[in-house]
Order: structure tokens, then sequence, then C-alpha cells
């Protein structure tokens, strides 16, 4: 989490201290929340017990709860209380309640996998400031990676090569490797060697690329023919205990893709990039459904097998958990953790060289050019660090779902992760957070949970059941909150200061500014203007602040 | 199949791709007059189009028992579906739009996702309130007949298209006489006309066009009105082209259209058209690979059929861009410093 608060930076008197408040409200919800997902309580308790199973108070109740982690980071409360509320929640109060109700965990796990997709989204969109509108076929590939090799499509991929070998043996694999080495080689010394890019280095470079993508492809297939004998020991896939392996392998994928998708559109500025990542997410979706052989089609692949963690298991039973939850507690621990990393590689790169670089470039890209600040290698980064997330979050959703198909990775999910991003504030991690669970729980509980309690009204219609109106309701919150806050729920310090440029102009200029500085130091020869030494400590570091 | 019984067929299809591409061309004209104004992708366009088709649909279906000429019909039904849409459209400028001029750019395209998730179920309420869903257009008596059919003797273009080969029916023949006809007008709306001035002048500055004494809110009012009307049209020869339309059809085309306005280079007229134009003769195209690939031979492109024609518009889109990065027809915007 950053430092201050948004909305403690803009007051100038201090919040008052809720530190009562908030252990309360904690200890509320969270009675609320178990009670109301444990079923022979609620039977007991009669009229009261079929009131908390009503959909919507359930919704309104899940909704309270989350609250809780919102209000510890938001007030000013003791450190302790912050801690226990946050920690006790996430870490306590949650999987308890879990227990009685799996979908509490699933919802869980899907609130923090579109908080890490939106928290990548928000370094391509809000940081770096490339409007990505395909940002979801990176997750499709971090899903489609873990999905093929843990399910039994991959032992019918291998069968497949196995009857299908072509001329391929162990000559291939050594001419692939070959191929793969020296055009990367190649390419890497392009790269060293160009100072300024000609008709003759960019030729040679697209050559070699070429060279690298058959290298690949024909390693590729000689692994693939080379192994057809194993396929009858992968009939349920490989291993789980390759889970760890593939967490840095989909990493690593999106990554690459988000590179290889990155490098020939990069020099599009705006509308024309947001249109060709749409397209390309798109070309993702559209070569998911139709090359049968490897994701199955529109079918699917199914069933996808979670990682095995023997010592985590046997803590989940002896906690009280049923078999068929363990993975699902497991997932939602694993993704606790990721997300804590993720948020902490953020808030580091934020602060970073390269997170100054993404800003300069997204206010004005010619200026940050004349800056020195390489474009298209800063540009890649920002896409790759956005697609890395995404992709390992899409492992976890495969392991979730134990499902994946093309469904899950149309326009409207990058369009949705976009509007996260933006109703939450563009920028400021906390508010993409809070975004991401905004959305998801709209979609995955709260509207749902409209529907399901209005569905036997008598006097609603068919057609204006909320259940049927998600669209409607969905689109009108999105409107209504860019209309009332168009920076968002929790906009970033930064932006704020940006965009109420007007209303701090006064204190900016050199008669608001000046007393301030004398009152500083003694050295400032004429109110407004910095002195020298001020001038270099703020060039070098950023450290050198007074 | 040799040459001379090939040759005919794939002139039919890109004569059906030219069809395909008027649409297209119209539907990317209400988004690119729009970004040439605001600078914003328009995403509630696509339901703005399909309001125009539902329009379309509820005129031909009250006219249907009644004995009037089947052209009078579609007149009656182009007007109804550009003045609802054209009217939507400014109300969705004046309440989603209008109020965050000054704010990001990204904000207005948050609101025109929820414009368009909003228009979305209101279509799909109003007509399941009549319990329908998927809204099949019932065209006059004679529309879905062949343009100059074997036997009949006609003179001028129908004689001329079947010396070539080309066999339309009559519906395509009205589209593109349609899309025309409105291309013309809108053409002589933008370039010949005080309006059309005016809206350029705004379009290139703002706040300069204002100071001249422009009022920028009137003109980008009139470019919508004139969007959306050009959005009634598309959907009514949407319909009359593909039959049926429901409340969430519009997304598909509209995303093709909108990549149009873009491979035209956004913000451009005719490159709209030109754009709209080369995706359809290239959907067309790859819709019918399999059937080139049976021809040749070739297994690999027996494989590719009508699902990979948003890829195929998409990656032609991709080409293009990176040898001309401001599209076919657009204008390269120097950035001064």
């Amino acid at each position: 989490m950053t430092a201050a608060g948004p909305a403690l930076s803009r007051r100038a008197r201090p919040l008052p201290d809720r530190t009562v408040l908030l252990v309360l409200t904690f200890l509320a919800t969270s009675a609320l929340l178990l009670l109301s997902h444990n079923g022979p309580l609620l039977e007991r308790l009669g009229a009261l017990g079929a009131v908390l199973r009503n959909p919507i108070v359930e919704a309104v109740v899940v909704s309270l709860f989350l609250a809780n982690v919102l209000f510890a980071y938001l007030w000013r409360a003791a450190p302790w209380a912050k801690a226990l509320v946050g920690l006790g929640s996430l870490l306590l109060v949650l999987p308890w309640a879990g227990q009685e109700d799996t979908s509490l965990l699933d919802l869980s796990i899907q609130i923090m996998i579109f908080a890490a997709l939106a928290l990548g989204l928000n370094i391509v969109v809000g940081l770096a400031g490339l409007l990505d509108l395909g940002y979801v076929a990176f997750f499709a590939v971090g899903a489609y990676v873990w999905g093929i090799f843990a399910s039994p499509r991959f032992a019918e991929i291998l069968r497949y090569y196995g009857e299908n070998p072509g001329g391929t043996n162990e000559l291939t694999l050594a001419l692939g490797l070959f191929l793969t080495a020296i055009t990367a080689a190649s390419m890497i010394y392009i790269r060293r060697r160009t100072v300024r890019p000609t008709r003759a280095s960019s030729w040679s470079f697209g050559l070699a690329s070429f060279g690298l993508i058959a290298g690949l492809i024909l390693t590729g297939r000689a692994l693939l023919v080379l192994n057809a004998g194993a396929a009858a020991g992968l009939a349920t896939g490989i291993h789980p205990s390759f889970f760890w392996l593939f967490l840095a392998l989909s990493v690593l994928a999106a990554a690459v893709v988000g590179v290889l998708i990155g490098l020939p559109v990069l020099r599009l500025k705006g509308d024309y990039l947001a249109i060709i990542t749409l397209g390309l997410g798109e070309v993702i979706r559209v070569l998911a459904n139709n090359l049968d052989l490897y994701s199955a089609g529109s079918q699917g692949i199914t069933p996808i097998r979670s990682a095995s963690v023997p010592w985590f298991d046997r803590l989940a039973g002896a906690l009280g958990f049923q078999p068929d939850q363990y993975y699902l507690l497991f997932l939602y621990v694993l993704v606790l953790i990721l997300i804590a990393v993720i948020l902490l590689v953020n808030v580091r790169l934020d602060r970073s060289r390269i997170g100054r670089a993404w800003i300069a470039i997204r206010d004005d890209e010619v200026a940050a050019q004349a800056m020195g600040v390489p474009l298209v290698q800063t540009k890649l980064i920002a896409f790759a660090t956005g697609a890395s997330f995404a992709g390992v979050m899409g492992m976890i959703f495969a392991a979730k779902q134990t499902f994946v198909s093309p469904e899950s990775f149309n326009i409207f999910q990058s369009i949705g992760v976009l509007s996260m991003v933006i109703l939450g504030g563009m920028g400021s991690f906390p508010g993409v957070i809070l975004g991401a669970a905004v959305v998801t729980l709209l979609n995955l509980r709260i509207l749902p949970g409209l529907g399901e309690a209005t569905a036997n009204v008598p006097w609603i219609p068919q057609q204006v059941n909320p259940g049927q109106l998600q669209r409607l309701v969905f689109g009108i919150i999105l409107v209504t909150i860019m209309l009332l806050r168009p920076e968002g729920l929790l906009p970033s310090r930064r932006r704020v200061l940006e965009l109420h440029h007007d209303d701090n102009q006064e204190d900016d200029s050199a008669q608001g500014a000046g007393p301030a500085l004398t009152a500083g130091g003694g050295d400032v020869f004429s109110p407004g203007y910095a002195t020298r030494k001020e001038d270099e400590s703020a060039g070098t570091t950023g450290r050198g602040k007074p | 199949m040799d040459l001379a019984t090939l040759l005919p067929f794939v002139v039919n299809v890109i004569a059906g791709g030219l069809v395909l591409g008027f649409v297209y061309a119209i539907i990317a004209l209400g988004y690119t007059m729009v970004y040439g104004v605001l600078q914003l992708i328009n995403f509630a366009h696509s339901e703005v189009f399909v309001t125009g088709a539902v329009v379309g649909f509820e005129v031909f279906r009250v006219l249907a028992p009644n004995p009037m000429n089947g052209y009078l019909k579609l007149l009656i039904a182009l007007v109804a579906a550009m003045i609802v849409s054209g009217l939507l459209n400014v109300l969705i400028e004046r309440l989603a739009y209008r109020p965050l001029r000054n704010a990001p750019k990204l904000v207005p395209l948050i609101t025109a996702i929820g414009v368009s998730l909003i228009l979305q179920d209101v279509l799909r309420i109003i007509e399941g309130f009549q319990g329908r869903f998927d809204l099949t257009y019932t065209l006059p008596a004679g529309f879905s007949g062949r343009f100059c059919a074997e036997g009949s003797s006609c003179a001028g273009l129908g004689n001329v298209l079947r010396t070539v080969g080309i066999d339309l029916q009559l519906k395509d023949v009205i589209l593109i006489v349609v899309a025309l006809l409105s291309l013309a007008v809108l053409n002589y709306l933008v370039n010949r006309t005080r309006l059309g001035k005016a809206i350029r002048a705004v379009a290139q500055d703002r706040v300069t066009a204002g100071l001249m004494g422009i009022d920028a809110n009137r003109m980008i009012s009139a470019t919508f009105l004139i969007g959306g009307a050009l959005g009634g049209i598309s959907g009514v020869l949407f319909g009359i082209k593909f039959g049926t339309v429901n409340a969430y059809s519009g997304f598909d085309p509209g995303i093709i259209a909108f990549t149009a306005a873009v491979l035209g280079g956004i913000g451009s007229i005719p490159g709209a058209v030109l754009g709209g134009l080369v995706l359809g003769v290239i959907q067309n195209l790859i819709g019918v690979t399999n059937i080139f690939g049976q021809l040749l031979g070739i297994a690999n492109l027996e494989a590719i059929d009508a699902s990979y024609q948003r890829i195929g518009a998409f990656i032609v889109l991709v080409l293009i861009l990176i040898f001309k990065p401001t599209g076919l027809l657009g204008k390269s915007n120097v950035e001064k410093v």
C-alpha cells in the first residue's frame, strides 16, 4: 500500500481516530458472515434465519464483510487494529466461513484473480498510458499453458504426434535447437550493434526473428514426437508437483506473448493501439476456439488438475475442511500470497526509475523521448509486466475452475477489467483493487442475488427481473460512477494533484510558496525560486527532499 | 474445377464482399465522424445502429399487411430509423459524454461502454415484452428475388452484371444504392454546407472555432445527430442484408466497422468507406478459403473457414498499420513539441 491514503493527503485536519469503530465493525460483520453461512444455526433461528438466508441479504453481508478490509485501509486507526482486521478477515474469518459455504472461497479467489488482473492492466493503462483492450489474451495464455499440460489433453497431443511423426528424428531436434540458439544470439547481436535502426538492420532483425520462430516450432515438434511414447502414462496430465514449475512458466509465457504482441504494435498510439490489442486478443480467442488439437475447441479442456501439497491437505483436514475443499483453500492461500507479491512488485516498480519513465511516457511521449526515456523498451516492459501478472492468474483460474474454454476470454472480460481499473481510479493500487472487488461482487453476487430474490415476485414481469438486467444495472453503475467521480473511487494521489492543479495553483505560485520556502532554510535568495542545492537534489534521486 | 468456372465464383465472392462492405462502411462512418470531432471511440454506436435495425424491423412488421409499394416501405423504415437513432445518439452525447468533456480520455470511453450495455438490455426488454428476441425482417415481396433473374429481359446495369457473371439479389442492389446515396448526401453535407464547414472547424480546433463564433456544443450535437442517422440507415441495411437482428447482434459488426474506420484512417470519411469495403471483401474471401483449399488440394487452407473471418480482418489491420501507422487514407499527424 502507498504510504498515505489519498483521502488522507487531501485533508488538512487529521481524521478522527477510529480504532474502536474499526474493531467493532470487524467483529460485527465477521459474526454476521459466520452466522449467515452456518446452516444448522440458521435452522434454529427460525424467522431471522430465513431473512439471513435471503440471497440479497447474503450478498449484502458478504459485501459488508469485505468492506472491513477497505475500512482498515482508509480509516485512521492503531496499526495493531489495522493488522488485526486485515489479516483476521482474510486469513481467519473468510476461510472459516468458506468451510460452510465453498462458494465464498470461490468468490474470494475470483475477486483476487480480478484484482491481480486489474493491477496488471493498471500498469499498462494507468501508469504507461497504453490503452490495451485485449488484456485477457494474456490471461488466456496462462490458463491454457496449465490447462493443456495438467489435463488429458497433453496425452492426446502426444498421441497425435506419435501417429503423425513426419520425418522427425533426433536430427530435427538438434537442428531446431541450433536454429533457435543461433537466431536468438544474432537477434541480441543486432540489437546491441544498432545505434540507429537502418533498413538493413531491421530487415536482418526481422529475418532472425522468423528464424527463431521456425527454430522453436521445430524444437517443440521434435520434442513432442520423440516423447510420444509417454502418452500412455499421462492419461490425466502431468504430475501435479510440476505446478510450481508451471507457475514460473505461465509468467514467462505470458510475458513472452506480451513482448511478441507488443513489438510490432507499440509504434502505434492511442486508439490505434486500442483496436490492435483488441484484435490480437480476439485472434488468441479465435485460435483457442479453432485449434481443436491443442485447446479442444469450443468444448474446452477439462478436467484440469490443481497442485497437490500433502502437508497443506493434512493441515486443511485438521482444520475441519472437506477433502473436496482442499484445493480451493490451497488456491485461496496461494492467490493471497501472490496478490501480496504483485502488490509489492507494483509499489516498488511505481517508485523506481521505470515507474517514473512510464508516467513520463503517459503524460507526454515526445517530451519523455527527448529526455532520454527509451520508448519501445519502456513500453515493452510495461506490456510484459502486466501480461505476466495476467499469466499467473490465468493458471490459477484454470486450476480453480478445472475447466477452460474460449468463452472465458472474450472481449467483455477485457472490457470488464478495464472498467475495474478506471472505476477504482487509474494509477492507484488500492483503488484498482477496490474496483475489482466492487465489479466482481456486483457481477457474481449482488446482481445474481437480486435476480434470485425477485424471481418469484409475481408483480415483476419476467423481462425486467433483475437477474435478467445485469448488463443494464452494471451499465448504469458504470455511467453514474464515471459522471460523479471521473477520477475513480480511490484516485491516486498523483492524479488528484494533476486534475486539481487549478485548485492548488495559488500554493504553487511564487507568493504562496514563498513563506514556506523561507521558513525551511535561510538560504533562499528570491521567494518562490528553489535554491540550486534543492534543484540538484530533486534532479538526482528524489531522496534529497528536505 | 478449372479456371473458367472458378473465375465467376471469385467475382461473385468479391461482389458479395462489396455489398457487405457497404454496410460496414456506413457503420464505420458513424464511428469516424464522432471520433473526428471528439477523439472518442463511441462504443455505444453499435447499439445505436442496432436500434436503427430494430426500428426498421418494426416499420416493416407494421407495414407488412399494407399493400403499399415496397420501396415506399423501405423509405419509411429508413427515415424512421434515422430519426430515432439520430435523436438517441444526441441524447447519449448530452447525458454521458458532454459532462465529461474535460475529463481524461478513458473516462468517456467507460461511459460509452456503460451506455452500450444499458441500451442492449433496454432493447431486449422492449422487444421482450412482445415475446420477441430474434427479430426476423419481413421484407416486401420481391426484395429477396434475384436482380435481373434468368430468362427475364433486362437492360442497362442488370445486363452488364449478367454478362460479367455477377449474380446479386435485388436487396443487395437496393443496399448499394441506398449506401451510395447516403454517402453522396453526407459528402455534400460535410464539404459543401455551412454546417459541414463549422463541424470541420470544431473537429480541427474546438477552442479556436469557439472564438470564431461557432457554438461547439451545437456542432458536436449535430455531428452526433448525423452519425446516429447514418447508424439508423446502416441498421436497416444490416437487417435487410442478414434478415435477423437481436439486441446483442450489434457487437460483432460494430467491432468490424470500427476496425474498418481505423484501417482507413480514423477521422477520414473516404477512409472509412474504403476500410469497410476492404474488410467486407476480405471477410468474404476468408469465408471461402476452404473451398480454394479443396480446389488446390492444400490441406492447411481447407481448415480455414468462416470462423476465421474476424481474425483475417484483424491481421490485415495489423499488417496495414505496421506499414502505414495512420491507416490507408489517414493524414499523418505530425506532433509539434
